[in-house]
């Protein structure tokens, strides 16, 4: 029997990026915040000093700073008529837990989508024709423009420091940055972190190839940086233990780095850690949220109710809550009903390795950042012409390197004995002439057989139903991949490469094979209810006191890593919160 | 009776009395409990002497309830309950008793306070000032809170020796401001040498824990800490930094060179952080006139030494992370080593502790992102973390004493003890 | 609340308390990663970020000594192996001194061994390869099944011998027969077997020192790698450059002692 707690004006489940930037924007407000998190406290000194948050082992092998399986897992299967297992130890993505959520162990790699991403299928049907889009691809448009969030990508990245050169400036293409990105209403609040010898090459390489490459948008501060709330990150020192790791020495942007310390001293403020939320709780009509219910680490059930709330867990976990809570619609993907569930994506990650003469080439690997390298964006999107490739959607390519930490980035050619004598020497004669990080960061856009539901047999250790993915990369993605694939395999040719190694995604969606932790969808925005579960607001169709953040509210993946697009999905939302929903609470768009 | 007379004579006060007290007793007030200017500025020296740092739990206590323990050299004593409340707290003091605590060092029965209670700086305060501060006490929420004080052991828990004491070491008076200098000044020499009572820690101390005043604010040892030179000393006190770097660090926090943390962080939080800027400046300007000892440096432990070799080692390998690889550190976020007062300080506790221990430097407003530096007690032994503090006072320009592992290790049992 | 078998609730923890007591009083010389031993709690945090002075879980060394979980058996023949997988060389020393056995042998005592952090509730049923694996067997269980099966094998086939006591070329030979599938291992899977000890082997060849193998960094050394070192920035301009400092791991090196004399 739960314990009814004290009324709070919002309740804000799980406290990662969005839960911070929501946090603080409503305790401005003049608002009462409880933010609930499942996972602990994080804090540098205590949880990832740099004294030991230097282990690999520890942190990348074993996924300490990671939810653990055992605490809540997904299952998988590729398609419909296949008996979904569990994930029994992560492999394809990392799900994060705890204070700060991913952007704790995050890269900071900070993009923002391209203008023709946001409405997608009205802009491929425009140039392409309906049906040059497979029949079961589920792509929509989202219900804001580029040009809606424009000031909320502004907002998330001078919250963080992204460094960076601008490459539109309010319409006018600037020499090193991104000419294809969306127009921007100012710089970068940073310049570009520095490159290492790989990533100049390579994009030197690509510019002499035609190419504009530019240095990736990056939440590692190339310097010390005070922002807009009064928050300090210090510089990066390119210690190549990122991404999986937290940040040491306060340098990548994080909720720690750049919200938290302004927002926890704030009275009106406070967070329950290693508190899972069970359930959002409703009324009699179902469509007023009127509490969430969670347990604590001795079992104890607490009722917390609140007027607002906003669920800012990771994405998939949105999506469970709302399942599990019996909020909306859940997808059925055979009769192509309902919306919790559906739209469900990931990305199609593809490399390339290059390998190099040793005598002329040392790339130093293990000097890099989490969000170093160059880029080129002349295949992403729409940037091309697909018309004669038969496939839709592209990614960045780029040469991003992030580590030379020996358990994972001590590659040897292909055909060289994986063990033994031949192996040592090989290993010894690449690691520092090796280039790994060759990214080719492709789209996932969504199909009607890639959806999240429960799971009818698997359950968590609280009795309830686990995810279940059924996922499985289309021939769209595939071709793209392979055709993005030998595009980037030019360049590292270009560079001097003795042996160049391309490695296109192939079939079927491997769950034990890690690509990114972009699992996007199941809670999408857009302009229709019968085929979105939240307004353009991200407030839910079904329940108007309920908000939802995150990349659940993606109808498909871009080309680009997602996390500035989920911060300036926030701000907006925030935004809407702050100036028209609170002045009038209830429905803030109708379908 | 007495005073009775003197009340009806003032006329005004048995109208605010039965307003304002039940009438249990009768109190001698001469301030005026309806007078907000006075309650405001009793409000800002109380903040100026921070007297909620000491009468306050840190777990969770009420504000002025008392009960906090305060680390002596001689033991531990509680704070009293300040609040008004009638049973426990000051609520049936007259302003003369609690003047006389205060400013004489004198409790409301005769008995001697603990310099614990920095009196013998209080004294510099004038009547007026402490009866401000009475009035804005009077106006706290009254916590029923018994706190028994006198937690010494003996022979220090009779406080009868602290007649002695005061005859031997305190000098009561109001501060005389000095007419060759300048208002500014005098604020400052006020507030550093009165209700900032800077010298409680920063000043050394004799055996008998009386102030050694031929060597005020050079430094002194306080609860397991290091308060460095503030003088103006160019190298080990605050000569070296502007007037605005030292308003920054204490409104903030946080200067350019260096941060405060451990019960300096409080101070900050608590006081100097809500001080006037004008306050601080004066403060500041007084600190960089104050004779600050021996300017001539020691010759630097030479480079070849082998603590200096494993010390730039460890350096390189481990602490350049933040500190970066130069010392040089980064503006308000991790101190310069290369020119931090504490890095040169010649009794190296506190340096000994940060490395041992870690520690959170202060959050306020203007500065809230109180970065913390992790705790090395683990990864390294006493002889490395002695190397490596030797080589961060010898480097750079840095000149002081090398650290021995046997100062670790005393240090190390003594912190394993620590609960603070 | 459902825990699993006599094991208490176990998370990463957010209090410290507990953290500075266990870990002072930790004579244990298996180096995991404290996530599995330390009880979290749940807490109401506000008003300032918290702080504890020695908080934190740093790790625990591994310490020479008697083998945590092999036999006397099991340790010979994964000391063997490990010097099939990276053999020793005049620059190098091989698996078997770098330590490799003994990392293997302290992880799979530890978490590690038990699966601990996965989900491990039924029913367990085989599926795809790209859904991972299904089995209910920790990997010290699975290790001693592989290593049982292995000896097995080589008392059937090689003259009553054990793994360790074949020649190099023999040793080699069975294991290229392991990875090709041609020598097939009783009641297990041999090809799984060889390639999950050929990823543990140099997993810990090239883990940090502290937890068993990489002895003085000759893995680190060998390739070039400077270890846990974190600040670079006067590096990054530097292209093309060998890196000249010595690698540092979380033990430190020899170098962070004074020198007498």
């Amino acid at each position: 029997m739960a314990t009814k707690l004290p009324k709070k004006d919002v309740v804000i489940i799980g406290l990662g990026w969005t839960g911070s930037i929501l946090a603080n924007e409503l305790t401005d407000e003049g608002l009462d915040v409880i933010a609930i998190e499942r996972g602990p406290w994080r804090d540098a000194a205590t949880d990832y000093p740099p004294n030991y948050a230097q282990d690999e082992l520890r942190y990348h092998i074993r996924h300490e700073l990671f939810l653990r399986p055992d605490q809540t897992t997904f299952t998988f299967r590729n398609k419909t008529d296949q008996t979904a297992l569990p994930i029994r130890t992560w492999g394809a993505f990392m799900p994060p837990n705890g204070v700060g959520g991913g952007g704790v162990h995050w890269n900071a790699e900070t993009w923002r989508f391209l203008p023709s991403d946001f409405v997608l299928r009205t802009h491929l049907t425009q140039r392409y024709g309906a049906d040059f889009l497979p029949k079961d691809m589920t792509i929509q448009d989202w219900g804001v423009t580029y040009d809606d969030l424009e000031p909320h990508y502004d907002q998330f990245e001078y919250l963080c420091g992204t460094c960076g050169n601008a490459g539109n400036l309010k319409g006018k293409i600037q020499s090193g940055g991104n000419p294809f990105e969306g127009p921007r209403s100012r710089p970068y609040p940073n310049p570009p972190q520095k490159q290492g010898y790989g990533h100049t090459l390579w994009g030197k390489a690509a510019a002499e190839l035609g190419y504009k490459p530019f240095p990736q948008p990056s939440g590692n501060m190339s310097r010390p940086y005070v922002n807009p709330l009064g928050v300090r990150q210090g510089p990066c020192t390119y210690c190549g233990y990122c991404e999986w790791f937290g940040c040491g020495n306060y340098s990548k942007a994080s909720p720690q780095t750049t919200i938290l310390p302004v927002l926890i001293r704030k009275s009106n403020f406070s967070v329950r850690d290693n508190s899972e939320v069970m359930r959002i709780n409703t009324d009699s009509s179902g469509k007023r949220a009127t509490s969430v219910t969670f347990v604590d680490t001795s079992g104890n059930e607490w009722e917390q109710p609140a007027d607002l709330v906003i669920l800012c867990a990771f994405s998939v976990f949105n999506v469970q809550l709302l399942l599990l809570s019996g909020i909306g619609t859940p997808y059925d993907p055979v009769a192509n009903t309902g919306v919790i569930g559906r739209n469900f994506t990931h990305q199609c990650v593809s490399s390339v390795n290059g390998f190099f003469d040793k005598e002329k080439f040392n790339f130093n690997p293990f000097i890099a950042s989490g969000a170093i390298g160059m880029c080129i964006d002349e295949f992403n999107g729409d940037n091309f012409d697909h018309g004669p490739l038969g496939f839709v959607g592209g990614g960045y390519l780029g040469q991003v390197q992030t580590n030379g930490r020996p358990i994972q980035t001590t590659p040897v050619p292909k055909g060289t004995p994986k063990w033994g004598a031949e192996w040592k020497k090989n290993v010894a004669d690449y690691y520092l002439s090796n280039l790994k990080g060759g990214s080719i960061h492709a789209s996932m856009y969504s199909y009607r057989d890639v959806y999240l539901d429960l799971d009818p047999t698997y359950k968590d250790r609280f009795g309830r139903p686990l995810m279940r993915m059924t996922i499985d990369f289309h021939d769209n993605e595939l071709k793209g991949a392979q055709y993005l694939t030998d595009k980037y395999a030019e360049i590292v040719k270009a560079m001097g490469a003795k042996i160049v190694e391309k490695e296109p995604r192939k079939g079927p969606y491997d769950v034990t094979k890690y690509q990114t932790t972009h699992l996007n969808g199941g809670a999408i925005m857009g302009a229709d209810p019968k085929t979105s579960a939240l307004n353009r607001y991200l407030q839910s169709w079904d329940v108007s006191n309920l908000f939802v953040m995150g990349a659940s509210a993606f109808p498909q993946n871009a080309g680009y890593n997602p996390t500035g697009t989920v911060g300036a999905l926030a701000f907006w939302a925030a935004k809407a919160i702050r100036e028209q929903y609170l002045k009038n609470p209830g429905p803030l768009t109708h379908a | 009776m007495p005073r009775l007379a003197l009340l009806a004579a003032t006329g005004l006060a048995a109208v605010a009395l039965t307003a304002a007290l039940p009438l249990v007793s009768v109190v001698a007030r001469d301030s005026d409990v309806q007078d907000f200017s006075q309650i405001q500025r009793g409000r800002y020296l109380a903040t100026l002497a921070d007297c909620v740092a000491c009468h306050t739990r840190k777990d969770g206590g009420k504000p002025f309830a008392g009960g906090r323990p305060i680390e002596t050299p001689f033991g531990t004593i509680v704070s009293p309950n300040i609040t008004p409340d009638l049973k426990t707290g000051i609520g049936n003091w007259s302003d003369e008793e609690f003047d006389n605590a205060v400013r004489h060092g004198t409790r409301r029965d005769g008995a001697r306070l603990y310099p614990a209670m920095p009196y013998s700086f209080y004294t510099k305060m004038s009547r007026d000032d402490v009866k401000a501060i009475r009035a804005y006490l009077a106006t706290v929420a009254p916590v029923r809170n018994a706190v028994v004080t006198n937690q010494l052991p003996f022979p220090f828990s009779i406080r009868w020796s602290m007649h002695i004491w005061d005859w031997l070491f305190f000098a009561p008076g109001e501060f005389k401001p000095d007419s060759a200098k300048s208002a500014e000044w005098n604020r400052g020499a006020f507030l550093v040498s009165g209700p900032g009572h800077c010298g409680a820690c920063h000043t050394p101390k004799n055996f008998l824990g009386a102030d050694q005043t031929s060597q005020a604010l050079q430094g002194g040892q306080v609860q397991g800490w290091f308060a460095p030179n503030i003088t103006g000393n160019k190298t080990r006190g605050v000569g070296s930094m502007s007037i605005e770097e030292i308003v920054a660090l204490l409104k903030s926090g946080h200067n350019a060179i260096t941060s405060v943390s451990g019960p300096m962080g409080e101070e900050v939080a608590d006081s100097s952080s809500h001080f006037t800027d004008a306050d601080l400046k004066a403060v500041a300007t007084y600190l960089q006139t104050v004779p600050g000892g021996d300017e001539k440096q020691p010759a630097p432990v030479a480079q070849s030494d082998p603590q200096m070799k494993a010390g730039e080692a460890i350096y390189r390998d481990t602490c350049s992370a933040c500190h970066g690889t130069a010392g040089k550190g980064v503006p308000s976020l991790f101190p310069s080593l290369a020119k931090a007062p504490q890095a040169h300080a010649p009794d190296p506790t506190s340096n000994i502790r940060v490395v041992l221990r870690g520690v959170r430097s202060v959050a306020t407003k203007a500065e809230p992102t109180a970065p913390a530096m992790p705790s090395f007690a683990w990864q390294l032994n006493d002889t490395q973390v002695a190397a490596v503090l030797t080589y961060i006072r010898n480097s750079w320009g840095n000149a002081a004493p090398a650290v021995s592992s046997g100062d670790v290790g005393k240090q190390r049992q003594d912190l394993a003890n620590r609960t603070d | 609340m459902e825990h699993r078998s006599g094991r208490p609730l176990i998370r990463r923890g957010a209090l410290r308390v507990f953290m500075t007591i266990s870990r002072r009083h930790l004579l244990a010389t298996a180096a995991y990663f404290a996530a599995g031993t330390v009880m979290a709690r749940a807490n109401v945090i506000g008003g300032s970020l918290p702080w504890h002075p020695d908080a934190g879980t740093p790790p625990t060394p591994v310490r020479p000594g008697p083998w945590h979980y092999f036999t006397a058996g099991e340790a010979a023949a994964v000391e063997a192996l490990a010097d099939r997988i990276i053999p020793p060389d005049p620059h190098t020393p091989g698996g078997k001194d770098a330590g490799c056995a003994v990392y293997l042998d302290r992880q799979l005592a530890g978490p590690y061994g038990r699966d601990e952090g996965d989900y491990n509730k039924g029913p367990f049923m085989p599926g795809l390869p790209n859904q991972g694996r299904q089995s209910k067997n920790g990997w010290a269980q699975q290790y001693r099944e592989w290593l049982s099966a292995l000896d097995t094998y080589c008392l059937a086939h090689h003259g009553n011998k054990h793994f360790a006591e074949l020649t190099d070329a023999e040793k080699d030979d069975l294991l290229k027969g392991l990875d090709a599938g041609k020598v097939k291992l009783e009641g297990t899977d041999g090809k799984k077997f060889m390639s999950q000890a050929v990823e543990d082997i140099q997993m810990g060849f090239f883990a940090d020192p502290i937890y068993g193998a990489n002895h003085d960094m000759a893995a680190w050394k060998m390739i070039g790698f400077p270890g846990t070192r974190y600040n670079y920035l006067d590096w990054i301009d530097r292209h093309n450059e060998r890196f000249p400092l010595p690698p540092v791991s979380l033990a430190g090196r020899a170098e962070w002692t004074p020198k007498a004399g």
